[in-house]
């Protein structure tokens, strides 16, 4: 008896055994899984970004270029205010919001100024239930912030005490949900509840707008207790590419572009960073070898550009006939720098730049601005300032925070589901007297584990990214099918989707998910190619200029944007051929005017021959016909 | 040469690293005998899942990363398992393990084979033996017991995600009939 009791004991531990083994290796595959789709957001995203800055800066220039050639004064003057030689009194003016009524049909939120605590939690209410502040409200509460502003400096200093601890938020990026899930957790800010929160509140997500309107009116309310950092995102001409502008002019179709202006200036004045007890550094992107803060408290920092301009455009820029000149007319009472709109690299190193693990500092490439930092960086600018502990944002996490540099340097980021549902969590830090930080993390979505979903989000992704590679890939493909079989090996097709695509990915391990065309183990890339199709457009145009929409789709709606200048959502026939001849100049390629032609005919345009930003970029939307669909 | 298993593989590969660092090449550095022992297909994919978890781009990985690595070339190593590979391939208590000792000791496993994979019919086996009534499901608290008290217990974490992911919602029991499929599925990928 007792020999059979312990026969099954043991049996029943070697099944208890081999049940667990399958079950962390089961976790284990899980969680590779998800660190894979992770690292094809990431390279797809930093790609775009890097082609992007590029365009930008180009795109910068070569307007003033356009603008010669076809001495389009407004394009001039828009993208050259903010030198404009308006003292603030007239700004101010310009911006008033008396003279917007509010009418009887609203049925969003009343303001009532000077701001108070139930005013702002009313906002959140209202925002939690989705409607709109009226634009009146909006400019007000806007301009409060503004001046508010003016008289802050560059960098805050706090100090934490026993009896409250701070709250410190990373990156929010539009993402309303995230916000009101930290509040919601955490509780508002108050004076008992100070929060910092590290920049780019904008950008990608669609509410953006909201966001800043909760966090300035509570800057209103508690100006000694809320403390925000400007990000990266936080200039108009990133804002253009990445949704912010998007969604303002949008919203606001009548004082949109009032609003936009206005929000310019307030970016430019946010302050830069925050300090904690003299020991905390708290900056959204991060540091350099040269940082140094007794030299960033003292900057303009409203007169700086914050993003990385070369000097080639400063002698485009004259060459065009716009010397700095504009700037010198000095306005009468203050001392205004010649040298206003220049970069500051300082200001572009402490919001643009990333931590890497080897030491040194070298140029941030990937971004186009700010550098990669190393571990002794931190370490002797840390020590020179005396301080323990850099808090920054500007990378997403998957946990939501991470540290590096002997856990000298913390990434903390706020927006969950970043790329996808289900891609990482948000976190944000609660700091008290000892300033050691403490995390809560959170994701707002049901599930957590959903790889599966994630994941084919991620292919489509990468599958979008073929197809507009299409052409460069049948060359690569065609160098290693010399006989022109139509067919190469799995790892020949890697190495040729590698060399097109620069994505550093495991294409080899990826392409079962993605290719189906396969006979004997080989790859047939032709047939694979008519897979990756999309559905019939509504333009007749060549597949050369499909592709190279599709390519630069995003290059394509900044330049728009650019050009559209009263911020109206349409441009002229003339403006779009501009458009097309300055793209097809950046990329080196040639697009005759009939074609030009007859793409602008067979888009359906208004009848007052102007076409519409929105239905252009619309007309085109990628689906996927291939039979491959993942797991 | 005992015949090397065709692995699964799903490595990744840090981005920034291949964009920053300066990778030294590994096959190089191996001049071991073992390197030459194995083709280079499979010396691709020991690299690859080496390098997806070498995070300071310097050869080396964290001792904590060995079971997923294992776990990611197909290999099914008990806890023990895992202590013993990494006591012996350990750099002197450093937490870090250095590519040139990682490889002769991975050819090792892969030659004898020493980590199986485990059956489907093995693991329906072993949920058989635990539900004794063969009811054709486990209570979560008899699950509970067998995980973390036997064998390599669970710790509650673990418990509760096998639970949560595992557990009928409304009978709340574990058909692991169901379970098998669900488990057996993930290593097809």
């Amino acid at each position: 008896m007792s020999a059979l009791l312990f026969l099954s004991k043991s049996s029943a531990i070697r099944a208890a055994l081999l049940i667990q083994r399958w079950y962390r290796q089961y976790v284990a595959r899980l969680e590779i899984r998800r660190r894979c789709t992770w690292n094809i957001f990431q390279s797809i995203e930093y790609a775009g970004q890097q082609d992007q800055i590029k365009v930008s800066s180009r795109n910068y220039c070569k307007s003033v270029k356009t603008v010669t050639l076809i001495t389009h004064r407004n394009l001039i003057s828009h993208i050259f205010r903010e030198n404009e030689i308006c003292r603030d009194v007239e700004w101010e003016r310009y911006f008033c919001y008396k003279s917007i009524d509010v009418p009887d049909s609203y049925t969003g939120p009343h303001l009532t100024f000077p701001m108070t605590f139930c005013g702002v939690s009313k906002l959140v209410e209202a925002f939690k239930h989705k409607q709109q502040l009226h634009a009146r409200y909006v400019l007000q509460i806007l301009g409060e912030t503004w001046r508010l502003l003016r008289i802050l400096p560059n960098i805050s200093h706090l100090s934490s005490c026993h009896t409250k601890e701070i709250t410190i938020c990373g990156d929010l990026h539009g993402q309303l949900e995230d916000l009101l899930l930290i509040f919601y957790k955490n509780g508002l800010p108050s004076t008992e509840k100070p929060y910092v929160f590290n920049g780019d509140f904008v950008d990608r997500g669609k509410n953006s707008l909201e966001i800043l309107l909760i966090l300035f009116g509570f800057l209103l309310v508690y100006p000694n207790d809320v403390h925000l950092n400007r990000g990266n995102h936080e200039d108009h001409i990133v804002n253009l590419r990445y949704g912010f502008t998007k969604e303002v002019l949008g919203k606001y179709r009548v004082h949109g572009k009032k609003i936009l202006k206005l929000l310019q200036k307030i970016f430019s004045w946010l302050p830069l960073a925050t300090v904690i007890d003299h020991k905390v550094l708290i900056a959204h992107g991060g540091i350099s070898d040269t940082t140094d803060l007794n030299v960033i408290a003292r900057v303009d920092r409203h007169k700086h550009m914050n993003w990385s301009v070369d000097d080639e455009l400063k002698k485009r820029r004259r060459l065009a006939g716009f010397d700095q000149s504009y700037g010198e007319r000095k306005k009468p009472d203050s001392d205004s720098d010649p040298d206003s709109l220049i970069p500051s690299v300082q200001m572009v190193d402490l919001l643009w730049s990333d931590p890497m693990p080897q030491n040194g500092c070298i140029p941030n490439e990937v971004r186009g601005g700010g550098c990669y930092w190393g571990p002794d960086v931190t370490e002797e600018v840390l020590g020179r300032h005396n301080l323990q502990l850099l808090i920054r944002s500007h990378e997403c996490k998957q946990d939501g925070y991470e540290f590096c540099h002997n856990r000298r340097v913390l990434t903390i980021f706020s927006a969950s589901n970043y790329y996808e549902v289900g891609s990482n969590r948000g976190a944000y830090i609660r700091m008290g007297a000892d300033l050691v930080p403490h995390f809560v993390q959170y994701q707002a979505s049901r599930t957590c584990r959903d790889v599966g979903w994630t994941e084919r989000s991620a292919l489509q992704a990468l599958r979008r990214q073929l197809f507009v590679h299409k052409s460069d890939l049948i060359s690569a493909f065609r160098e290693f099918d010399p006989n022109n079989t139509g067919i190469i090996s799995p790892s020949h097709w890697a190495s040729a989707t590698e060399s097109v695509l620069k994505l550093g990915l495991p294409w080899r391990v990826l392409r079962p998910q993605l290719v189906s065309s396969t006979k004997n183990g080989m790859v047939d890339y032709q047939e694979w190619m008519k897979e990756l199709s999309i559905t019939e457009p509504k333009l007749e145009v060549t597949h050369f200029l499909l592709e190279t929409m599709y390519k630069n789709h995003s290059n394509l709606e900044t330049i728009f944007r650019i050009i559209d200048t009263d911020h109206s959502g349409l441009i002229s026939y003339e403006e779009f051929r501009q458009t097309w001849k300055l793209l097809s100049s950046h990329l080196k390629t040639e697009i005759s005017d009939d074609v030009i032609a007859n793409l602008a005919q067979s888009i359906d345009f208004n009848k007052d021959g102007s076409i519409d930003i929105n239905e252009f970029m619309e007309a085109f939307r990628l689906v996927d016909l291939s039979g491959v669909t993942p797991l | 040469m005992a015949n090397v298993r065709g692995v699964e593989l799903v490595p990744c590969h840090t981005v920034a690293g291949q964009q920053k660092g300066d990778r030294t090449n590994m096959a190089e550095n191996s001049k071991s005998a073992e390197a030459t022992v194995l083709n280079t297909k499979v010396l691709k994919k020991l690299k690859g899942a080496f390098q997806a978890f070498d995070t300071k781009s310097d050869n080396t990985v964290d001792i904590k990363e060995i079971g997923t690595i294992f776990y990611s070339l197909g290999f099914f190593p008990t806890q023990a398992d895992l202590q013993k590979f990494t006591s012996e391939v350990e750099d002197e208590r450093s937490g870090y393990i250095h590519w040139d000792r990682f490889l002769p000791a991975m050819t090792k496993v892969l030659l004898e084979d020493k980590f199986p994979p485990i059956s489907d019919e093995l693991l329906l086996q072993a949920f058989e033996v635990l539900d004794k009534e063969k009811r054709g499901y486990l209570e979560p608290e008899e699950l509970t017991n067998y995980m973390t008290k036997e064998g390599e217990p669970f710790t509650q974490e673990e418990m509760d995600e096998m639970l949560t992911a595992f557990t009928d919602e409304e009978k709340k029991h574990i058909y692991y009939k169901d379970v098998i499929p669900h488990l057996t599925l993930e290593r097809k990928m």
